[in-house]
């Protein structure tokens, strides 16, 4: 028994913290991709929308707080699951062969830590604004705003990957949650992976035609 | 050499409730301070094992591999036999005994036998509770099949892995004592020697074959459950590791060993395919319920592929022979029938040791009658499982099939409470000669397997306990355990030291084809003198230049063959002998000048009786000694398949 | 598959000759890779035939042979484990280290044979591990609380078809770890999982399913395997071909079994054993 079995969380109990908290932001994606799609709909729709998120601070703060809770979860369960499965691995054979895993749950932690950085400099861009790109006060502009920043290639290049990584992420990360509450069984398998693929794509093409617009001057 | 069975007074039904209600108790509070020590973990030791813990003894368990679940009893098949009669087709107690007795053409033991059907029913509830996934009916009631030898169906069965469910039945119980501290496992520990105190068995010497440690363990009895010999073959079915070192070191220091020439060969088995080979694969028996068996009728054709030989050149032997049972004929007499065709030079397939060693088993006409699918349902496993080893598709050529050793009825003698003529040394499961006579039922081996251990061995070895008391345990200091101690670092680093040249797996290769030669199939006199020479010749220069590398302090697969072997070749001295002795054919046995047409003729005057060998010194041949065999119950009869 | 060539032996069948590269390890220390060429190597010769050929070889030169685990050789005891160019039990699917014949092999291959690798099996030597976690996770409660002889008759509960035939499906594991081996996080969430399935889906097993679900999986955890994360190589690479499903349904039996346990008046339930 090692020295910290009393205080080490269970393999399968942070498995399910991992699954939870995945599922409470992949929730939370597909939300934030609704309203940003409001982009299309002109400056109006997509900054009334903004005014009312904010004027609503009570729903505002309970989703925050749910979702940086979530993240943290999530955060702290990813590394503790890296860390030890690293070390259970005791380096691994000299030669690695893959017969089944596929590169979505090979990649996961790398994934992540690029979707993390990914989320820093995003908030710090739309919501703390310390970064400003564009180099303007937007205030309650939110659709200026984006325009301004999508309109750098490096930055709708780097939301771009992201969100292509986001969607690796996804569809590995929405199959491990049926897997992980014990959902899932072979003959659902193979469409419960697809369902995954499916959320996956559906998230990072919603997220991505938005600075792809920007670029192809769409949205202006 | 005193033999007495102790077989209880009283008619056969009633010996076995009579004799445990006669039997002396210990009291559930000194049950801890008896120390028992189990040696094998397969089916007997295991259950033996986890019972005696369950009663609170504390027993101490080892093993050679490195987990519990590997012994090989794990290996088994087909399935396990019980009286229950769930099938309503007439099984009975009885039938279920008179079937064994009959199967081992009355060479077994009737008490013991007519105790073993009456368990049975009782290994199949204990199996069921502890959560064995036997084959069920739709309607969730157990399932039978039929088995060889028997007019009933009373097999159950797990799939093609009965053996290995059992298997983790007992573990699971055995493993929930070591849990508890109950049971202390000792894995990767082999045992080298029995220890004896004032003539009773006290304690055992082990290896620890991880860190080459030897060491000596005290207790108030050993129960030896350490499975047969037919690795002395060099090739059978049985486990690399099998081997007869722990009962024939039990020999050594006096235990009487019984009928070691009654081994029983398996028909349906992969044939040899080269030099290298180091594995017999047994296939399921009940591939002859649709397969035929062939050889071409002219040695001429034996190499041309199967295909190229016409229906009018090919001899269905086993129909020609015995039409009435055809190619389901018993596995002693299918195997014979497909040496003698191969001896007469129609084998087919590879020449391995200038003979080509291999009979046709034909699917054709079952596939033409009944589609290709429906071979594949009932056969499908099996049909993969040739493909893997030989790369040949049965589907579209016949397999190719040879009978190869897969059990041994011999063993350490022991009376009707499993006792050796050691006091305080038990012996269950495969390594004792009990009940299978002279040729073994399919699926009743693991019937008895678990018999001694659930159901036998806690009782009698209780009533031992009772009568050797509290105050018998010796301490591992006392000078015998220091000798013997001694005996075995002392032939541990012998082996590491001879500069010798030649290793201990091809010794036994040479040991292995001189037994199957001479001490095989078939047995005369002749070759069995001839074969006993061969083997003194063998081993004396086993004991000049056997090779063995590695070093002692760590694992070191050589010492542990080396050792094995140096038994094997002793222990194939004393089968040859038993089997030059026994001057008739019985079983598993058959001596080519004893017979009738054919068929094994038994000679109930003269050989009614267990072969018991006992040990007279390092290079000394071992001297007979008889326990008659007396038939209350059953009439001798004689077995005819015609 | 083999390549034609003319490499023939005596009876006339095709042989290989192979360069091997084998884990060498002696107890207690660090190890390393040898080098060797084994030539006239039968294709009909299974891996681990290969492996005695190889020894031999060794014996020969007076050099110490490879320890490697093996006993059946009949793809049941599961004793045999070699990760066989990084592949535990090697490049055929769903079969044993021992059920692997030379001819999936082609001539002048070069094989690499190395032990498993997971920190909870250490190497003992050269390619033979412990795996007695895998028994202390079976110790804690992978069993059926029932005494010799307290038994009931076997036919007084029915158990239908599909039930005794998922818990077969889930009982053929031969505990052979190569789940842990091929899992890129060394866990052992297949083995655990078929061990709890076959007792936790059959009616016997009911008594003591939250208790044994809890008690094995903390062993699972304190022997140091990894976290499952759905990779999925446990099942390409299991000789019985076991599914993640047994993962599935031990994750809802464990989320269920704290469940229980939280709401439940006990407390905590005991640990495994008696």
């Amino acid at each position: 028994m090692s020295a910290c079995s009393c205080c080490r969380p269970a393999s399968i109990g942070k498995k399910i913290v991992m699954a939870l908290s995945g599922l409470v932001l992949a929730g939370f994606v597909l939300g934030h991709m609704s309203g940003n799609l409001l982009m299309f709909k002109g400056p109006e729709a997509i900054n009334a929308y903004a005014a009312w998120l904010h004027a609503n601070p009570g729903m505002l703060w309970g989703a925050r707080v749910v979702l940086i809770l979530s993240t943290v979860a999530h955060i702290w369960t990813g590394v503790l699951l890296t860390l030890e499965n690293r070390a259970a691995r005791a380096g691994g054979p000299a030669v690695e062969a893959t017969r089944r895993a596929t590169l979505s749950s090979r990649t996961m932690p790398y994934s992540g830590v690029v979707i993390l950085a990914f989320l820093v400099f995003h908030l710090l861009h739309y919501t703390f604004r310390t970064v400003a790109l564009g180099g303007q006060e937007f205030g309650d502009k939110v659709y200026e705003m984006v325009v301004a920043g999508f309109s750098q290639p490096a930055v709708a290049g780097f939301y771009i990957i992201s969100m292509i990584l986001l969607c690796l992420h996804l569809s590995h990360g929405i199959s491990s949650v049926f897997q992980t509450l014990g959902l899932r069984n072979e003959r659902w398998r193979g469409r419960l992976d697809a369902v995954a693929t499916a959320y996956g794509w559906l998230i990072a093409l919603g997220f991505i035609s938005i600075p792809l617009a920007v670029l192809l001057g769409c949205i202006k | 050499m005193k033999l007495d069975s102790k077989i209880p007074a009283g008619p056969v039904a009633d010996k076995w409730s009579n004799h445990k209600a006669k039997m002396r108790l210990v009291n559930p509070a000194n049950r801890r301070k008896y120390h028992v020590i189990v040696v094998g973990s397969g089916l007997a030791g295991s259950a033996a094992a986890a019972s005696f813990a369950e009663m609170g003894y504390e027993v101490s368990c080892f093993c050679y591999q490195d987990s519990p679940r590997r012994a090989h009893s794990i290996a088994a098949q087909g399935g396990i036999n019980a009286a229950k009669n769930y099938q309503n087709d007439g099984d009975s107690i009885r039938r279920l005994f008179l079937d064994t007795i009959k199967g081992g053409d009355y060479r077994a033991r009737e008490a013991n036998v007519y105790r073993l059907a009456q368990v049975s029913t009782s290994i199949i509830d204990q199996c069921v509770a502890q959560g064995v996934p036997f084959a069920r009916e739709y309607g969730g009631l157990l399932a039978n099949r039929s088995f060889g030898g028997a007019q009933v169906s009373r097999t159950f069965y797990a799939r093609g892995q009965t053996g290995q469910q059992l298997l983790l039945g007992a573990y699971s119980a055995l493993s929930r004592q070591i849990g508890a501290g109950t049971v202390k496992m000792y894995t990767r520990h082999e045992m080298l020697d029995l220890v004896l105190v004032g003539g009773q068995a006290k304690g055992i010497v082990t290896r620890d074959l991880v860190t080459g440690e030897i060491q000596a363990w005290a207790s108030d009895v050993v129960v030896l459950c350490t499975g047969g010999y037919g690795n002395v073959f060099y090739l059978s079915t049985n486990a690399q590791g099998c081997n007869v070192t722990a009962t024939y070191r039990a020999h050594r220091r006096g235990a009487g060993f019984a009928n070691p020439c009654y081994t029983q060969i398996h028909p349906t088995c992969i044939p040899v395919h080269g030099e290298d080979q180091s594995k017999l694969t047994l296939m399921s028996e009940s591939l002859r319920n649709d397969g035929r068996v062939w050889v071409p009728k002219d040695k001429a054709d034996c190499t041309k592929p199967a295909s190229e030989i016409p229906e009018d050149r090919r001899d269905y032997f086993l129909e020609r022979k015995y039409p009435s049972y055809g190619n389901l004929a018993p596995r002693d007499i299918a195997s014979r029938a497909a040496k003698e065709v191969c001896d007469e030079g129609r084998g087919v397939g590879q020449v391995v040791d200038g003979k080509r060693l291999g009979v046709y088993l034909d699917f054709s006409a079952a596939i033409k009658r009944l589609g290709e699918p429906a071979i594949r349902e009932r056969y499908g496993n099996l049909f993969d499982m040739y493909e893997n080893i030989t790369g040949e598709n049965a589907y579209h050529q016949p397999m190719r099939i040879f009978p190869a050793v897969h059990y041994t009825m011999g063993g350490l003698w022991v009376d009707y409470n499993l006792q050796s003529n050691i006091p305080g040394l038990f012996v269950g499961g495969e390594a004792n000669f009990s009940d299978h006579g002279a040729n073994r039922l399919g699926a009743s081996a693991l019937m008895q397997g678990l018999a001694d251990g659930y159901f036998v061995l806690p009782y009698t070895v209780t009533d031992y306990l009772a009568g050797v008391g509290l105050t018998g345990r010796p301490s591992v200091e006392a000078p015998e355990f220091k000798a013997a101690v001694k005996e075995v670092q002392d032939r541990t680093q012998w082996f590491l030291n001879n500069k010798g040249n030649r290793s201990a797996r091809s010794y036994h290769k040479a040991l292995g084809k001189i037994v199957w030669e001479k001490c095989g199939m078939a047995r005369d006199k002749a070759g069995l003198e001839g074969a006993i020479r061969d083997l003194q010749a063998l081993r004396a220069d086993f004991w000049k230049n056997i090779l063995v590398v590695g070093s002692g302090d760590q694992l070191a697969p050589e010492l542990e063959r080396a050792g094995r072997v140096a038994d094997f070749l002793d222990f194939g001295i004393m089968m040859c002998l038993d089997a030059l002795h026994r001057d008739e054919s019985c079983g598993g046995h058959f001596r080519t000048e004893y017979q009738d047409g054919g068929e094994a003729q038994r000679n109930d005057d003269k050989y009614a009786h267990v072969a018991v060998w006992a040990w007279q010194g390092d290079g000394q041949l071992p001297v007979r000694h008889t326990e008659p065999l007396v038939y209350e119950d059953v009439q001798f009869t004689t077995r005819s398949y015609k | 598959m083999v390549k034609e060539h003319d490499n023939l032996d005596s009876h006339g069948e095709q042989t290989l000759s192979l360069r091997l590269r084998v884990w060498r390890q002696s107890r207690g220390a660090a190890g390393h890779f040898e080098d060797h060429a084994l030539a006239a190597v039968p294709t009909s010769a299974s891996f681990l035939e290969m492996m005695d050929m190889l020894n031999e070889q060794l014996i020969k030169e007076g050099k110490d042979t490879f320890a490697f685990d093996h006993d059946c050789r009949e793809g049941i005891c599961g004793m045999c484990s070699m990760t066989i160019n990084g592949m535990p039990h090697g490049p055929l699917p769903g079969v044993t280290t021992c059920q692997l014949h030379m001819r999936n092999f082609r001539d002048g291959e070069m094989i690499t044979v190395e032990p498993w690798r997971a920190k909870a099996f250490p190497v003992i030597k050269d390619l033979a591990v412990n795996r007695s976690a895998f028994d202390k996770v079976i110790q804690a409660g992978g069993f059926i609380t029932v005494r010799t002889g307290s038994a009931t008759e076997a036919n007084n509960t029915l158990i239908p078809k599909s039930v005794a035939d998922e818990a077969m499906d889930a009982a053929e594991c031969i505990g052979c770890g190569a789940c842990v081996a091929s899992c890129k996080n060394g866990s052992a969430m297949l083995f655990v999982g078929a061990k709890i399935n076959h007792l936790n889906i059959l009616p016997q097993g009911q008594p003591e399913r939250e208790r044994r679900t809890l008690a094995m999986v903390k062993t699972m955890d304190d022997a140091g395997f990894g976290n499952c994360t759905n990779y999925g190589e446990c099942q390409a690479h299991c000789p019985k071909s076991i599914t993640l499903d047994v993962i599935a349904k031990l994750n809802r039996d464990y989320l269920r079994a704290r469940v229980k346990e939280f709401f439940s008046s006990t407390g905590k339930p005991r640990k495994g054993g008696d």
